[in-house]
């Protein structure tokens, strides 16, 4: 049987105050390739804090969290470092596009940190804002896009390093419904595709299209 | 990460603000202008120094000859220095302690009226001194060899000396007394361009002076053709006392090499200091700035360290963008500099003289002030957690 994608058991955050402020409980979660899941829930349940955890930018408190069957609790800054640049790829609520470079340049910079060859990164960009149908855009600054058109092109960026996971942090929160629609239906077809993706949203829309929910009240997580 | 990759994302974070990188930059430019043109001007300004350089100081030389049980420099001796070549006249002085002070008189008759006496230093010297202190006589001439042969008791007055004897004209053969002996002075010399003391003096032809005390040559001045005094003041001691030149003392004008490299020393400690504070401000500027961009671009390192960027990273490309900015300012600031030295030397009608190291070195220096303005924002830049800085 393959390893989930995400395995996670136990896993708890706190943060340190007087008391300490338990962000996730006990999280456990099993999410195995290809799931769609979205994670619903309130502001202030510790939706960010589980993209983050799951993102490996932030570490838990306790717990275990397998990603690709890789334990990364115990992992180094750099490994930890290592496997989010190579497996993980983030879609921001607020695009995190760079102003000043293109589209193709933005979505080249998925690939200055990693292993991939320099040659062929132009190629293996183009193909990444094909799949996203961005092809027409690529030497426009970000800022001569639509909400939509952004959003496309940091989904682009998240895919050149052809993660196991998409993690995406609220991706419609700043498009309007035909934008909405556009992005939501781009994951369906990279879902078809075979990518993993985990959604956090607390849009009904987002959740009504992923194939599972999940919900997070004061850090419990619930399947739906 | 390839370093490609690294200078195309250090130039790129540069070119995304390019008035400010520009701003930035101009405290480096400043700072390595004022550099450039400190040395240029400073080793310029030294050649110059060099060129104008006192030639009667440059082409002085005197060598002292210390007591000894025998006289280490013969009156004759002379000669054999002004036989070298290079040497434009010399002569031979006797001076003593004894004869320092001694009352001189123009006349025999002792008026308690008046003051008749002088105070005056007598001296004995060879015949070529009128050339060898680059004087005139005024009036009359000085010893010859048959003056100096015949021991006749002659003197030779300096001007001073002269004027204070009341001795203005020579036509009548004026004497001057010595304690009781008389002497018919036979010149006045003048317009002594190097030992202006000899005004006060009365010059006695050797065999004379002997009786002073003043038998025995205590120096010697020697005057070179412009640049040959080095070599003379090597050349003469063994010149004046084969054997002996170990126990002469030669004073020699400071090389023009050394001159240089001192006025070029005093220049440059001068200035370098404010070269060097342009510099720091400069350098201060470049941190201020790039901390400032640090924090402007808090979600871009956030992302980058999301797109797999390690501390070591994020560091490395601020610490390129300021190094980047601290060597375009050294380049702009060595071109300008050279620039100003040339324009300055056009106006000057000097030489430029620089170092041609200074093109490299300059923009050099640029770099290294810009890596360690560098530091302490590249450093707070990796430190950030990729979590807060996404946030």
């Amino acid at each position: 049987m393959p390893e989930p994608v995400i395995l996670l058991d136990d896993l708890t955050k706190e943060f340190p105050a007087d008391p300490p402020v338990r962000a996730l409980s006990a999280v456990n979660l099993r999410v195995e390739r290809s799931d769609y899941v979205a994670v619903i829930g309130p502001s202030g349940s510790g939706k960010s804090t589980l993209l983050n955890t799951l993102g490996l930018l932030d570490r838990p408190t306790s717990g275990s969290y397998r990603l690709d069957g890789i334990e990364t609790i115990a992992l180094k800054d750099s490994a930890r470092t290592t496997i989010r640049g190579s497996r993980i790829g983030f879609v921001f609520q607020s695009f995190h596009l760079l102003p000043h470079r293109s589209v193709l340049e933005n979505v080249m910079l998925a690939e200055v940190y990693g292993p991939a060859p320099r040659a062929g990164r132009r190629d293996r960009a183009l193909r990444a804002l094909e799949r996203v149908r961005l092809s027409h855009r690529v030497d426009f600054p970000p800022g001569r896009l639509s909400g939509g058109e952004r959003q496309r092109a940091a989904i682009a960026r998240a895919l050149m390093s052809d993660p196991s996971l998409l993690l995406c942090d609220e991706p419609t929160g700043n498009l309007d419904s035909r934008n909405t629609g556009a992005v939501l239906d781009l994951f369906d077809d990279l879902r078809a595709q075979g990518m993993t993706i985990v959604v956090i949203t607390h849009e009904s829309d987002v959740s009504d299209r992923a194939g599972r929910r999940v919900r997070i009240t004061d850090g419990v997580l619930t399947e739906e | 990460m390839h370093p490609r990759d690294l200078l195309n994302e250090a130039v790129a974070g540069l070119l995304a603000r390019p008035v400010r990188s520009a701003l930035t930059t101009l405290g480096t430019v400043l700072g390595i202008t004022t550099l450039v043109v400190t040395l240029g001007v400073a080793a310029t300004a030294g050649d110059q120094i060099v060129g104008r350089f006192d030639e009667l100081t440059a082409t002085s030389v005197t060598v002292e000859v210390p007591e000894h049980p025998f006289p280490l420099v013969g009156w004759a001796d002379v000669g054999r220095v002004t036989r070298l070549r290079g040497v434009v006249s010399a002569a031979a002085l006797a001076e003593s302690e004894q004869s320092a002070n001694l009352t001189v008189r123009s006349n025999d008759v002792i008026d308690p009226t008046r003051v008749t006496d002088q105070t005056l230093a007598v001296l004995a010297s060879g015949p070529g001194l009128p050339a060898a202190v680059k004087g005139r006589m005024i009036e009359g001439r000085y010893f010859d060899a048959g003056h100096i042969a015949r021991g006749d008791k002659v003197v030779v007055l300096g001007r001073h000396a002269a004027e204070l004897l009341g001795i203005t004209r020579l036509t009548r053969a004026p004497a001057v007394f010595i304690g009781t002996q008389a002497y018919t002075v036979i010149g006045v010399l003048g317009d002594l361009k190097r030992e202006k003391s000899l005004a006060s003096a009365v010059l006695l032809p050797p065999a004379v002076g002997e009786r002073y005390g003043l038998g025995t040559v205590t120096r010697v001045l020697v005057n070179t053709g412009l640049g040959a005094a080095e070599l003379i003041a090597e050349q003469a001691p063994a010149a004046l006392s084969p054997g002996n030149e170990a126990l002469l003392q030669v004073i020699s004008p400071p090389s023009p090499t050394r001159a240089r490299d001192a006025v070029e020393g005093d220049v440059n400690a001068l200035f370098l200091i404010l070269g060097l504070v342009s510099l720091v401000v400069g350098a201060v500027g470049i941190a201020n700035v790039t901390l400032v961009t640090v924090m402007e671009r808090i979600a871009e390192i956030g992302l980058r360290r999301a797109l797999g960027a390690a501390r070591r990273h994020i560091a490395a490309q601020f610490l390129l963008e300021s190094t980047l900015t601290g060597l375009t300012g050294g380049v702009i600031g060595a071109s300008g500099g050279i620039v100003v030295i040339v324009a300055i030397c056009a106006v000057k009608q000097w030489t430029p003289v620089m170092d041609v190291r200074l093109a490299v070195m300059a923009p050099a220096a640029g770099a290294v002030v810009g890596l360690l303005a560098g530091l302490y924002p590249a450093l707070r830049a990796a430190r950030m957690e990729p979590v807060n800085a996404l946030r």
